[in-house]
């Protein structure tokens, strides 16, 4: 059976993880390939990188952080953010990435997805929608970090790019973005039923509660949070743990020393 | 346990990045050369094809020279490991492109996958791609019993030859998640995304002995 995937999420901006990630015996707390290397060897299904540098000149630097992440990592890496060009998405997974995530730029130009995916396959492109409740029952697709409503309705649009070819779906609630109310279980709900991909879950996780919502209620195929992560309010193995008691099938994250002494058993 | 013995070619087919994979090899011990020439198919002590993307693509570059050459290598019974597109290309032919033909070395076609029911824990239905982490359960000197494995696909082969299968994973159907026979080992997931399980795997492929 398919385990569900829990994906630490990584803000990067100039190089720097954004938020604090809070790790005993880090070197340096504010390297990504550090952070994202610590959370691969822990137990994350995937790590998820989204870049909210402005500047066209850091795309360097995280095409940088992008490769030296790639040399380490050993589970699958996503990056999204800026991702406006073909050439974007090659420049990211000639670096290493294994899927990009584009946003604004599939909005504007929904072309642009059946592009990627023809070209790179549907497995290396994610398309990120953010969506705010407008009326009840109701949702928008926003862009510009939630500020611009587009006007597109979340399901309709999820089933759109589903149909151009992406090949998952990262829906983010901004409505709960940062409350750490969990997410928002009607709309994962109701783009799930409504795409034949899968659907990764963000927005809003507090507890370990949160994510085991958002895959049974919600029917996320993935569960995505940062900050339980990166605050050290939670591991990795916690959440693996919490979750397969909860009857959530998960990948079982064994540490080495215990995937050790089973092989000598 | 000499350099020598480890050495490995990873073939070249223009199919996007192959350092994930040239990488997870250089861990687990291997001397990697990265190729697409057919003198270096023909000296090569192993083999290893990945691959993402589409078959078409996978088959038009095997087209020719090179994939003659593969064909004759893996008859000769060079170790061969291939690894998504790298298996799908072993057999005859693809629903995804039709039109293109696959080395023919297994009997067999690539199929969509097709996923009967619904999740059991969310009532949501199968999505395809099957992507993630899935238990994979089988029997072979590269594999464990029981791992769990990275997949991302949307196409699984079907061989038509009883005894190729050696390992399965269930999505709403059964998939083929490993096929071997003699010295040619091929998975649908991928052990350069597996983490711990797809390390061991890749050492215990770079192990002479292990067909």
């Amino acid at each position: 059976m398919l385990a569900r995937r829990v994906i630490p999420c990584l803000d990067v901006k100039e190089g720097r993880v954004v938020k604090g990630v809070r790790f005993v015996g880090l070197r340096d707390v504010g390297s990504p390939v550090e952070a994202a290397a610590r959370y691969g060897e822990g137990g994350a299904d995937e790590v998820t990188f989204l870049d909210i540098t402005a500047s066209h000149e850091a795309r360097r630097i995280l095409l940088d952080i992008v490769e030296r992440t790639a040399a380490v990592l050993r589970v699958p890496l996503t990056v999204g953010g800026g991702v406006r060009e073909a050439r974007d998405v090659s420049d990211l997974l000639m670096a290493g990435a294994d899927k990009v995530c584009v946003n604004t730029a599939a909005v504007g130009d929904p072309d642009f997805v059946a592009e990627i995916s023809a070209r790179w396959g549907a497995q290396a492109l994610v398309v990120a929608i953010d969506a705010r409740r407008v009326a009840p029952g109701r949702y928008h697709v926003f862009t510009h970090g939630g500020r611009r409503d587009t006007g597109l309705d979340a399901t309709l649009w999820a089933r759109k790019v589903a149909q151009l070819g992406a090949g998952e779906i990262l829906l983010t609630s901004m409505d709960r973005d940062g409350t750490r109310e969990g997410y928002d279980l009607e709309l994962t709900r109701a783009v799930v039923d409504a795409v034949p991909i899968p659907v990764i879950a963000s927005g809003g996780v507090g507890e370990l509660a949160h994510l085991a919502a958002g895959l049974r209620e919600g029917g996320a195929d993935a569960a995505l949070a940062a900050s339980i992560f990166h605050d050290g309010q939670h591991s990795l193995a916690e959440a693996k743990r919490y979750l397969a008691e909860q009857g959530v099938p998960v990948r079982p994250w064994r540490s080495q020393a215990e995937t050790q002494a089973g092989e000598a058993l | 346990m000499t350099a020598a013995r480890r050495e490995v070619l990873l073939l070249d087919l223009g199919l996007g990045n192959l350092r994930s994979v040239a990488r997870a090899l250089e861990r687990a011990g291997a001397v990697v050369d990265v190729s697409g020439r057919v003198e270096a198919l023909r000296r090569a002590p192993r083999l290893v094809v990945p691959g993402q993307g589409a078959f078409r693509d996978c088959a038009s570059a095997l087209e020719g020279e090179l994939g003659e050459a593969l064909l004759a290598r893996l008859r000769s019974g060079v170790p061969y490991l291939g690894i998504c597109l790298g298996m799908q290309v072993l057999f005859e032919t693809s629903a995804e492109a039709p039109a293109a033909r696959g080395l023919g070395l297994f009997p067999g076609q690539v199929v969509r996958l097709n996923p009967q029911g619904v999740d059991a824990l969310s009532g949501a239905p199968l999505k395809v791609p099957h992507m993630g982490w899935n238990e994979v359960v089988g029997s072979h000197p590269l594999l464990p019993a029981r791992e769990h494995f990275y997949f991302v696909h949307s196409y699984q082969v079907a061989p038509t030859e009883p005894g190729l299968t050696i390992a399965t994973a269930e999505h709403g159907e059964r998939i083929c998640a490993a096929v071997a026979r003699d010295n040619v080992f091929a998975c649908q997931f991928h052990p350069e995304k597996s983490a711990d399980a797809g390390a061991r795997l890749l050492e215990r492929f770079l192990e002479s002995g292990w067909s």
